[in-house]
């Protein structure tokens, strides 16, 4: 048995105590063979030694307030929802529409809207609250295990997988059951390199049982939503987004037919 | 996000103070450095260390923060060690301990941030080489130049180096 030779690397690797049992063993015997290469690597030894027990008490000092990573998630949180200038022109708009009284608000309260296009609404919705969150935009992460497959095949009462969008260039997040004027829907987020995320909301439907495909009619946020047996479904994205959402509808569509 | 920055900021707040040497700059750029990662927190890779991810963010932010400052630091410190340092070098060693943070600080940036990363934070070899953005052999190379000339540096120690005036700059 040939053993390879001993190098620099290998040396490093003895002092920072990371050699394998066996590589460690060549190393040693080595060094016993050579006193002036030993004294240099005890050297080294001390040295990282006496600089450790200089150096990592840092790491137990209390931590200033300032470096309270909730905070600063809160506050990135408050900044990232709105510049303080749209918060300003909100306040204003309020304002106007205060003083404008009751009239104004008439076009508001049409007719609750039903079937595709209450879950088109939805989506486009909990896109626009989640979509944006940097602090916790899915309840349980993609790495979280069953967890979120258990959770929400007990609120809906069926199983839903979330489509694998790796081919499209986005990945998986995580999700978490959210509220709709219909009950319980799963909300499913990814994203892509970058940062731009997509929603994709499922529940079952009490009407439009089976649609096709169509387009979201919202302004705010893009997207397809389509039902098949009784599961209403509706991917949703940047406003900008209409034409690249598409075909990763269809791929979401093509995965779900597979799974039923 | 949260679960997974808290455990880090120790060691960050480590890095950074033994790069910098001062404690507020040090902590600053840590606040700097947890304010990016929670703002591109979606950009990271998943499946990626985040430890690496935070400390490359980090190493980044120090090296521009001591780019700015090198004009007017480059042969002082800019804290004596016993102001940055959580305890003081004990009485019996310091002197030679004094030296060898002499000794580290003389060091180019490059070769302090591998030695502080692999023998202080304990990064692998390979996370060391993603956080300094080089190849792993660039990493071996500069742990065995800094350990050689910090050893070096120790044995020509003068008797009283605190008694002296700084001198690195004329070898």
């Amino acid at each position: 048995m040939t053993s390879r030779p001993i190098t620099e690397d290998d040396l490093n690797a003895f002092v920072d105590q990371r050699l394998d049992p066996a590589r460690l063993a060549e190393v040693a015997a080595y060094l016993e063979a050579h006193p002036d290469v030993a004294e240099r690597v005890n050297g080294y030894v001390a040295q990282r030694g006496e600089l450790r027990a200089l150096l990592l008490p840092i790491a137990d000092e209390p931590i200033p307030a300032a470096l309270n990573v909730r905070h600063i998630a809160e506050r990135h949180g408050r900044r990232s929802r709105l510049p303080w200038w749209a918060a300003a022109a909100a306040a204003v708009l309020l304002i106007g529409l205060g003083g404008a009284g009751g009239w104004t608000m008439r076009g508001w309260s049409g007719p609750p809207l039903q079937g595709i296009a209450s879950l088109g609404q939805e989506a486009a919705d909990n896109y626009a609250v989640y979509g944006p969150d940097h602090v916790r935009p899915v309840e349980l992460r993609a790495g979280a295990g069953p967890e979120l497959a258990d959770w929400i095949s007990t609120r809906l009462g069926r199983q839903i997988a979330a489509p694998d969008l790796q081919a499209s260039g986005y990945r998986f997040m995580g999700g978490r059951v959210v509220a709709t004027p219909h009950g319980p829907a799963a909300l499913f987020m990814y994203d892509n390199d970058h940062g731009t995320r997509l929603v994709m909301l499922s529940r079952p439907m009490a009407v439009d049982h089976d649609i096709p495909m169509q387009p979201l009619s919202q302004k705010a946020a893009s997207g397809f939503s389509w039902a098949a047996k009784g599961m209403g479904y509706s991917l949703v994205g940047p406003a900008d987004a209409q034409s690249l959402l598409h075909p990763i509808a269809d791929e979401v569509r093509r995965q779900i037919g597979n799974d039923a | 996000m949260i679960e997974l920055l808290e455990p880090l900021i120790p060691a960050l707040r480590r890095y950074a103070r033994s790069l910098l040497r001062d404690r507020t700059a040090a902590d600053d750029l840590v606040q700097d450095c947890l304010e990016r990662a929670i703002a591109h927190w979606s950009q990271r890779r998943v499946g990626g260390d985040t430890r690496s991810w935070v400390f490359t963010i980090l190493h980044n932010l120090a090296m521009t923060e001591l780019k700015r400052r090198a004009p007017r630091s480059s042969d002082i410190s800019v804290e004596s060690a016993e102001n940055w340092l959580s305890t003081p070098p004990s009485q019996e060693d310091g002197l030679h301990h004094r030296a060898l943070l002499h000794a580290l600080e003389a060091l180019p940036e490059d070769q302090r941030a591998v030695i502080l990363l692999v023998s202080i934070e304990d990064l692998s070899y390979a996370d060391a080489a993603k956080v300094l953005d080089v190849p792993i052999g660039t990493v071996m190379s500069r742990l065995s130049r800094a350990r050689e000339k910090l050893l070096k540096s120790i044995k020509d120690m003068p008797a009283e180096p605190a008694e002296r005036p700084h001198l690195r700059r004329v070898k």
